[in-house]
């Protein structure tokens, strides 16, 4: 079992920085996941269809074209990226900040459309009786329409992390394979299976993702089991 | 002014066209299923905007649409019992309760926790989810729910429409109690004879989108032409009347009324109190000459004040009572049989058995009115 946590100080950046792209991805995706749900489940404007494509493009284009779309607008020299890094200082190509923008996309239409269905099944009977008892829209939606949504929140979570630490095109495409700053776990896995003698080390980072995969999909099925004892809907 | 309603909403093909005003302690807005009732109330509300027209609650406009007003809901102050009680199942019944006192600023809180829980009887579920609850309970904690918002204003959409008989008998002595002791204005919406008579002080009947009648219940009762045709045999006189005396050895509760003393089941309630009856015009049976040897226990002396022709071959008689008015449905060859006219003298005869719990009930207490 030995060789199997032995790892090279390469291989546990690269685990722990999918963790963490993967997080990051993840938690970020979700304020803006929830609005764009929102508005595609409640409300009627000009250019919805246009809206709902665009957020699903992802999940239809070949990963390494969204990459290289990334690259384009999100790259030092892209409208988006040079007004980011100059207002914000946030840089994204050829970081790890890249890499989870780019597993973000890549999943923002899974957790779009977990978080849709679920906003579509609240009964808005219960949110025009919040409003008879005084809650403003605002508070309607945070203390009857979010907790009963929470269960859609946590399953499109749970899809765009199991997304993101398995996302290889877009990432490789648009912040490269660097070893501790780009390199996260299928990028590592694919370096390995290029050269001689890297099977065990493809073979052991393979297991890994495995392992962290289950623990993902376990405690995401513990996490909406508790939601879902607590609200009890009848 | 409590409340009054000047509206006209199209939805479709229905068109809603609803006039009226009242100060009634609870107004019931009575009429067949499809008669724009729950419309009303929605709008009344804030549930729905009206295309035009005017509400006004407690002296303050919510609608006004040539003034281009419209009170959102949440600001309304208007608390709302929903047919299917609309609790939230994410939270305990205790936070249920207290949603609407999150959004009512301290200042102008009048209810209590405690007062509510006590008068509703539901002191055993605070802890519980929604999802537990019997229909009973869960439209108890849904009154009690927007009580605690210290509405100015409580409507109740059908409140008991979903339970069975079993289970509104269980609620409706809470009405009652609040009605009675809480001091906020109430609309009803009904299509049950039996609660508006039962619970209303004021009526107003819609019947397709217009408003056919509106008046106090004792008055408005007595339409039986208002009725909707399958209901007919429900309608009848509200007698106010107060406990004279419990009969206990045969079960008995004695009333006292301007037509004379009434025999009924033993009701529950101290001697004094306020009761009102219900009785239904097919239950009163007409002689012309005080009669003997007769199982029935109420007979009450009178005169005939009108008679109109009813559905089919029936006759509907009103006979003054002493001031209070008994309406009786006979057919029309009794009508004839006892050559019948206005101001013949006659005797109402009530069997005691015809009172059952649905039209015997507390009635409303009008010292608190003053």
């Amino acid at each position: 079992m030995n060789w199997l946590l032995d790892l090279t100080p390469d291989e546990w950046n690269a685990v722990h920085l999918s963790i963490k792209v993967a997080t990051v991805a993840m938690l970020v995706s979700i304020p803006f996941a929830i609005a764009i749900a929102y508005a595609l489940a409640r409300w009627r404007f000009w250019g919805k269809t246009v809206v709902n494509g665009l957020v699903h493009l992802p999940l239809v284009l070949p990963p390494v074209v969204t990459g290289y779309l990334l690259l384009l607008a999100f790259g030092r020299r892209g409208p988006a990226g040079a007004f980011l890094a100059e207002h914000f200082g946030i840089v994204f190509s050829f970081r790890w900040t890249g890499a989870a923008l780019a597993c973000g996309v890549m999943g923002f239409p899974l957790m779009v459309r977990a978080i849709r269905l679920s906003i579509e099944s609240v009964d808005r009977k219960l949110e025009a009786a919040a409003g008879t008892l005084g809650a403003n829209p605002l508070w309607v939606f945070t203390v009857v329409t979010l907790p009963l949504i929470l269960p859609g929140i946590i399953a499109g979570s749970i899809l765009s992390f199991a997304k993101a630490m398995g996302e290889f095109g877009a990432t490789i495409t648009f912040v490269s394979n660097i070893p501790g700053e780009t390199q996260t776990l299928p990028s590592a896995i694919y370096t390995f299976t290029q050269v001689p003698g890297g099977d065990e080390g493809a073979l052991r980072l393979t297991l890994i993702s495995i392992v962290i995969s289950m623990l993902a999909l376990v405690a995401s099925e513990v996490l909406a089991r508790r939601v879902g004892k607590r609200m009890d809907i009848e | 002014m409590t409340i009054s309603v000047d509206i006209r909403h199209r939805l479709g093909a229905f068109e809603l066209d609803a006039r009226f005003a009242s100060e009634g302690r609870l107004t019931a807005l009575f009429g067949p299923s499809g008669s724009g009732k729950s419309s009303l109330i929605n709008l009344i509300a804030g549930l729905a905007r009206p295309q035009q027209g005017r509400i006004e609650s407690d002296g303050r406009v919510l609608v006004d649409t040539e003034k281009g007003v419209f009170v959102p809901r949440y600001k309304r102050r208007i608390g709302m019992v929903f047919q299917d009680a609309r609790l939230f199942p994410h939270m305990s019944v205790k936070n249920n309760l207290n949603f609407g006192r999150w959004f009512t600023p301290a200042g102008e809180r009048y209810v209590e926790m405690d007062a509510v829980v006590e008068l509703l009887g539901i002191s055993a579920l605070l802890e519980r989810r929604p999802g537990k609850l019997s229909g009973g309970e869960k439209q108890r904690v849904a009154i009690g729910r927007a009580l605690l918002a210290s509405p100015k204003l409580l409507l109740m959409d059908e409140p008991l429409a979903s339970l069975d008989e079993a289970r509104k008998a269980e609620i409706l002595p809470y009405i009652e109690r609040l009605r009675d002791e809480m001091k906020i204005p109430m609309v009803y919406v009904s299509h049950s004879i039996s609660e508006v008579a039962r619970l209303a002080s004021d009526v107003v009947v819609l019947q397709n989108g217009k408003v056919a009648a509106s008046g106090p219940t004792v008055e408005i009762m007595q339409r039986l032409d208002l009725l909707p045709a399958d209901e007919r045999g429900e309608g009848g006189a509200v007698l106010e009347t107060r406990v004279a005396r419990h009969d206990e050895a045969f079960g008995m509760t004695v009333l006292s009324s301007v037509a004379g003393e009434i025999r009924v089941p033993r009701v529950d309630v101290e001697v004094g109190a306020p009761v009102r009856i219900r009785i239904r015009a097919r239950d009163v049976m007409i002689a012309t000459e005080r009669p003997k040897g007769l199982s029935a226990l109420n007979i009450l002396a009178g005169k005939v004040a009108s008679i109109d022709k009813g559905a089919g071959a029936t006759a509907e008689v009103r006979i003054d009572c002493g001031g209070a008015v008994i309406m009786a449905r006979i057919t029309e060859q009794s009508r004839q049989g006892l050559k019948l006219k206005s101001g013949l003298p006659v005797f109402a005869v009530i069997k005691t058995v015809s009172f059952d719990q649905a039209n015997t009930a507390a009635g409303l207490r009008r010292e608190l009115d003053a």
